[in-house]
């Protein structure tokens, strides 16, 4: 029992260091996941790494939540998923909630709000770039350009909600890929 | 009531956000505005904060939000919201991961999502693009704002700049730029 608890703390110990040193979330996670989940502890292999990634990114969420979650659920099972949960969104929430209250007092300093106008510009160049490198890893053909292109459209005009346009960009997928694979097995 | 709303609607963002980070974001958008938790121009905030704090850029939204909305059992409500969808789905598919990734028609799915979210993100891109471009004076383009976003999109798309980097040199140039 002892033992088992130790075993837990150092799991939720592990994330919450992934969670504390890794800024800007997603891939930027995964160099650090892998020095303390391959190098430091062993709890995978690299091989099998690359099967946890592709779980956790094949199902919705952030990618370092759902790596921190499998991995612990393969540990320890359902309390291993919880530690290795709130180990990696322990740092954020704490840092972030020390933010949001000093938020308005800090944003009234003119420096700051000067500072920020400039954070506010770079924000949308690196949104716009997330969009074109997101975009290269996606789109694989005409069929998937269009994809990209009619939500793009969609999204901009605001006629429907998000969810509808990835529902309809699953299910187009599945129309087009799905049917295509069906023929060609014919 | 607030608190429900709270759940709900991060529950939805964290249940259809595939791929992760910036994924997220025309969700967010679109669910904060929809309910007036914040301004446009406070969303463009959050996202430079959580790209400048450590964590999942939709953790951070998180919590802001409910902290702002709520306080902090809104925060702790909000951020419990966004994770669980994760948490079930990561406990689920590991049982069936083997047949779920041999799955063509998951995998078929999946191709027609991922450009459909690249899309999206672009879209945000373009809507976050024509708040935050104007902010100096509504209605107006900012020039330098422009030019500065345009030089954040070139070192980052060409040269691999490192976000943090890249935000705090902007800060520095908005304290120069904006007087």
């Amino acid at each position: 029992m002892k033992k088992r608890r130790q075993e837990l703390w150092n799991l939720f110990l592990a994330f919450f260091r992934i969670g504390m040193f890794t800024f800007g979330g997603g891939f930027a996670m995964l160099p650090l996941i892998e020095r303390e989940v391959i190098d430091r502890h062993g709890w995978a292999d690299r091989d099998e790494i690359l099967d946890i990634y592709a779980l956790a990114q094949s199902v919705p969420g952030a990618i370092g939540v759902n790596t921190a979650i499998f991995i612990g659920k393969r540990l320890y099972g359902f309390w291993g998923a919880i530690a290795g949960l709130i180990g990696i969104v322990t740092p954020s929430v704490m840092i972030i909630l020390i933010i949001a209250y000093f938020f308005t007092q800090i944003q009234s300093i003119e420096l700051i709000s000067r500072a920020f106008g400039g954070i506010r510009a770079a924000v949308v160049g690196l949104i716009a770039a997330a969009a074109v490198r997101i975009g290269k890893g996606a789109v694989k053909d005409t069929f998937g350009f269009c994809v990209a292109l009619g939500a793009c459209i969609l999204s901009v005009s605001g006629f429907i909600h998000v969810i509808w346009v990835m529902i309809l960009g699953g299910v187009s997928g599945y129309l087009y890929y799905g049917r295509k694979k069906e023929r060609l097995d014919q | 009531m607030i608190l429900l709303e709270l759940f709900l609607s991060f529950f939805k963002i964290g249940l259809f956000t595939i791929g992760g980070g910036y994924a997220m974001l025309p969700l967010i958008q679109q669910e904060i505005i929809r309910y007036g938790w914040l301004s446009p121009q406070e969303f463009v905030d959050i996202v430079g904060i959580a790209e400048m704090t450590p964590g999942p850029i939709a953790v951070n939204a998180a919590t802001f939000v409910g902290f702002r909305s709520a306080g902090v059992w809104g925060s702790l409500t909000a951020t419990a919201a966004v994770v669980l969808p994760s948490f079930i789905s990561v406990l689920l598919v590991s049982k069936v991961w083997e047949h779920y990734q041999n799955s063509h028609v998951v995998g078929s799915i999946f191709a027609g999502i991922r450009p459909t979210v690249a899309g999206l993100v672009g879209g945000a891109a373009l809507t976050l693009g024509s708040t935050a471009l104007q902010a100096v004076q509504p209605g107006v383009i900012d020039i330098p704002s422009v030019v500065l976003a345009v030089v954040v999109f070139a070192a980052v798309h060409f040269f691999k700049a490192d976000p943090i980097k890249v935000l705090i040199v902007s800060a520095a140039a908005g304290l120069i730029i904006f007087k």
